[in-house]
């Protein structure tokens, strides 16, 4: 029952990949749709045994890897941050997949579209219960090529391959800090298992380790560097130009991976090793840092951009930054609790998004939208639902996840943590502007799309809304509910999770949440109706006002339209020189040295010696007998020489 | 200088056949060149075997000479023969334009 | 003494030196005239080493046979030396140092040979003849006896060699009449004579 959960989609998988052909688009996605419902059914059972109930345990499923002292075995660790983890995974996917029967009706490749899906969702599950390092790196790996795959789905078209590759290039650098992250526990803790290495995490603390020659403490370097792995994964800043680009994949692409589940990979590692990350402080004041400037960073450029997948994906950025600095100021709770909440209203932004593309016609940027609230009243709705949630407005759920990440900053008493707290608030500001203008821009003022444009906007089908219905649900609920075990007192955190996250006693972050002043419990309200209500004031009554703001701050706009000029720095520093160092490298390595020793040079050796050795047959009869006698006068001389020797 | 003896006859024969030799490759202009250098170089085989011979006071030397002679003239007229039938085909006899095995 | 040793010296000299000619001459009428001047000297050199056999066989065959042979090939297939290139002085520098290698090591070999030990034993090997009186009796004693196969096998070559010519240089020329005796034999007089009954005086 257990393993049920997780391999479900694998199955499914598996069926709609392999047999696709002979079941038909109809038989694949019932395949799928019903795998993944049934996990999901499964992952609610389980998360009242496991978290609410307290049935924690591991189920090994066979052996893998045992070499020397190096053991590790495929098992699945059910735990109440798994169990969490599995109802987000399994729940949204199978939401993704009853939307994307609508989305992806007129697709010819449906049956590809969901047997990778369900592979997305096997590999997600097998991360999250993974109950090792490399396990959960075998899961990592895994969701980045589904990943891959997905964006690249329209193969056919040049920008979506290149988004495909760019995203998994940028994994890539992240997934090799990773890579060293796990070798580093595996040099200080001898083993991988999460359970032997949270055990003997407080007596490794403070060994040093030599890296590159310098004396680091091994628990922050193995920290930093399994940090790295996240910083890829999701799309934190140095490492977050691949989320943008990936929006060229079809949008229930983007709400499952790049906003709910895949992207939060990252948040539930840092997680899920908070046993390590409490003993190096060093490592969670980098993770907090980082963090607050991806917040920042990405509220600002989300603010400029005219595609609506774009302003939603820096959106997810943002919010992961948010989750980061939570984690840094360990408040690890508070973290997964975003997590959660974000994972609805983010879903139910991006699947709305995909209702408005699909309503007119495939149009996605802004610029061309406008004035059709009327005629697609439920998008619209649901829309509004997504953004309240997101913008942090009170009884929705991020309400409550927001502000307890924003108050456990501020709790922290630190400089980083102060740093947070002001990027945080800036960035609650610029949320909320840039979450109103996306919807003023799509659904208020004048249409500026075409007359042909404008007759065909019609409301999505039902197998569309409903999912969307549900996250709304969840995006409104899921904070009230779930607030108390997530953000509470402390008694209940520690019924709930037990021994899934650890806390050191110092740390409390969330604790101290509940005592801070009271501007700071009001300032994220108030900061988010200010951005709501300049937003109001730029794009409805007084229109002409971005365009004289972002001509006054030319300089600055144009920094945050082109996204800090991170693309093009990465082109001139990585890009170019790695290209260039390739080329060189096949042209005149491979190609002058390798192959001019080898192959192609010793055929022209040949050859030129074949062509000397064609000189000697003039034809010539005369010159074959002076040869003769040239070659007698020798041995006679040699004859003679060896003779009077 | 005035004694003739066997080395006399061998020094003599010695430049007979370097000369032939020489004939063989220093000419370009025919092949009949060549064919009477082999005549030279077989002339001076002779007075080589015969001069043993007489040194020897042995008759075999003699009698190889005149098998040598016979073959000789065998081989000439072949060599001969077969001149007359290529310059039929070719028209020339210039060493220089029988370069037909040329690799 | 002093006149063998001239004569010897003579004969030497205008060998070497006709030779020298051969390959050098112009004119391939005049390489063969030279040739057969070399011939003569080396026959002269024959005589004087006592195998006068010898000698005369040499001016018979290789002067009266061979040179002519060369000669009438010369004069018949109408070479025009006037284009004669010269290609003489190319290879004169390697060529002259390979010969003067090749004539010093021979002449080095003769300065430093020793008879060998068993050299004694051939003089009385099969050659001797004791009891002719002249070169020519003597060489036929040894050639009809001990050497009989090789002279019937020297014929053979002979045979061989003139068979070979005559293939290699007939050609059947086109139009010719000819007389095929074995047709002219075989014909049969159905085929070829037919009566007819004629009234007198009407004709055919």
């Amino acid at each position: 029952m257990d393993a049920a959960a997780i391999f479900l989609p694998l199955i499914g998988f598996l069926i709609a990949g392999l047999f696709g052909r002979w079941i038909g688009d109809r038989g694949a996605m019932g395949v799928t749709v019903t795998a993944v419902c049934t996990a999901a059914i499964i992952s609610i059972w389980l998360f009242f045994d496991v978290a609410l109930s307290g049935n924690e345990r591991t189920v090994t499923l066979s052996n893998w890897i045992h070499s020397g002292e190096f053991k590790v075995d495929w098992a699945l660790k059910f735990d109440t941050l798994t169990a969490v983890m599995l109802l987000v995974v399994n729940g949204v996917s199978a939401l993704v997949h009853i939307y994307s029967i609508g989305y992806m009706a007129h697709d010819p490749h449906r049956a590809r579209f969901f047997a990778y899906l369900s592979l997305f969702t096997f590999m997600m599950l097998m991360l999250v219960s993974a109950d090792n390092l490399v396990q959960m790196y075998f899961g990592w790996e895994g969701v980045g090529l589904a990943s891959y795959l997905l964006i690249g789905f329209w193969y056919l078209k040049p920008t979506a391959n290149a988004a495909a590759i760019k995203a998994f290039l940028v994994n890539r650098v992240g997934d090799f800090g990773f890579a060293l992250g796990i070798f580093t526990v595996f040099v200080l803790f001898d083993t991988v298992r999460f359970d032997a290495v949270f055990e003997q995490a407080p007596a490794i603390a403070g060994t040093s380790f030599t890296f590159l020659s310098w004396q680091v403490d091994g628990l922050t370097l193995a920290c930093i560097l399994l940090f790295i792995g996240a910083m890829g994964k999701s799309a934190q800043l140095g490492l977050h130009t691949w989320l943008p680009d990936a929006m060229e994949g079809p949008t229930p692409v983007s709400a499952l991976i790049h906003a709910a589940t895949m992207v939060t990979a990252g948040v539930f590692m840092v997680a899920r090793l908070s046993p390590i990350f409490e003993y190096a402080p060093v490592a969670l004041m980098v993770v907090t840092v980082v963090g607050a400037a991806t917040c920042f960073v990405a509220a600002t450029i989300g603010m400029t951009q005219f595609d609506i997948k774009r302003v939603i994906a820096y959106s997810t950025m943002s919010q992961l930054g948010y989750m980061f600095f939570a984690l840094g100021v360990s408040a690890y709770s508070a973290a997964i609790f975003h997590l959660m909440t974000h994972a609805f209203f983010k879903a139910l932004l991006f699947l709305g998004a995909g209702s408005v593309i699909h309503a007119m016609s495939n149009e996605q940027d802004m610029r061309r939208m406008g004035g059709i609230w009327r005629k697609i009243p439920w998008t619209y709705g649901l829309m509004w639902i997504g953004s309240l949630a997101l913008a942090g407005i009170p009884l929705f759920a991020g309400y409550y996840s927001k502000d307890l990440i924003l108050e456990s900053a501020f709790a922290d008493h630190s400089w980083f943590g102060d740093l947070a707290f002001w990027l945080g608030i800036a960035a609650a500001l610029m949320t909320a502007f840039y979450s109103w203008r996306l919807i003023f821009m799509t659904f208020h003022g004048q249409p500026r799309a075409s007359d042909e444009v404008m007759a065909h906007v019609h409301e999505s089908p039902w197998v569309m809304l409903g999912p969307l219905v549900v996250l709304a649900i969840g995006a409104v609920a899921a904070g009230f509910v779930g607030h108390e075990v997530f953000g509470g007192a402390v008694e209940s955190r520690e019924a709930f999770w037990r021994d899934a996250l650890l806390t050191l006693p110092g740390n409390d972050t969330i604790d101290a949440a509940h005592h801070v002043p009271f501007w700071v419990k009001v300032l994220p309200i108030g900061v988010g109706l200010g951005g709501i209500l300049l937003a109001y004031l730029a794009y409805m009554v007084v229109p002409g006002l971005p365009a004289a703001v972002s001509a006054a701050l030319r300089p600055i706009h144009a920094l945050l339209f082109h996204k800090w000029y991170f693309d093009e720095l990465y082109d001139a520093v990585v890009v170019r020189p790695s290209l260039w160092f390739g080329r060189r490298l096949w042209k005149s390595g491979d190609g002058a040295v390798i192959d001019g020793f080898g192959p192609d040079g010793i055929a022209q050796t040949t050859l030129n010696i074949a062509r000397q050795a064609g000189r000697l047959q003039s034809g010539y009869v005369y010159h074959y007998a002076f040869v003769m006698l040239i070659g007698v006068a020798a041995l006679v001389t040699w004859y003679l020489i060896t003779l009077a020797l | 200088m005035f004694e003739i003896g066997l080395s006399h006859y061998l020094v003599v024969a010695a430049m007979l056949l370097t000369l032939g030799i020489f004939g063989i490759f220093l000419n370009r202009k025919n092949v009949i060149i060549i064919l009477m250098s082999i005549e030279l170089m077989l002339l001076a085989v002779n007075i080589n075997l015969v001069a043993f011979s007489t040194h020897m006071g042995n008759l075999v030397g003699q009698v190889f000479a005149l098998f040598v002679l016979t073959v000789a003239a065998a081989e000439a007229a072949i060599g001969l023969a077969i001149l007359v039938v290529y310059f039929r085909n070719r028209g020339t006899i210039a060493v220089e334009d029988i370069n037909l095995m040329k690799g | 003494m002093f006149v063998q040793a001239m004569a010897f010296y003579l004969f030497a000299f205008v060998a070497i030196a006709s030779a020298v000619m051969v390959i050098s001459a112009r004119n391939p009428v005049h390489s063969v005239l030279y040739l057969i001047l070399a011939f003569f000297n080396g026959a002269g050199l024959f005589v004087l080493m006592g195998a006068e056999f010898l000698a005369m066989i040499l001016v018979v065959v290789y002067v009266g046979a061979v040179a002519v042979l060369f000669l009438f090939v010369v004069m018949m297939l109408d070479i025009n030396f006037a284009e004669m290139r010269e290609g003489f002085l190319q290879y004169l520098p390697i060529g002259a140092l390979i010969g003067f290698i090749l004539l010093a090591e021979l002449i080095f070999v003769f300065g430093a040979w020793v008879a060998a030990p068993e050299a004694s034993t051939f003089a009385g090997a099969p050659g001797r003849t004791p009891g002719a009186a002249t070169n020519t009796e003597a060489l036929g004693r040894l050639i009809y006896t001990d050497y009989i196969y090789l002279f019937q096998a020297a014929g053979l070559v002979l045979l061989v060699a003139m068979i070979g010519s005559i293939v290699l240089t007939l050609r059947q020329r086109q139009g010719v009449r000819r007389q095929r005796v074995a047709d002219q034999v075989s014909r049969r007089r159905e085929d070829v004579v037919v009566i007819r009954q004629i009234e007198s005086g009407e004709g055919v």
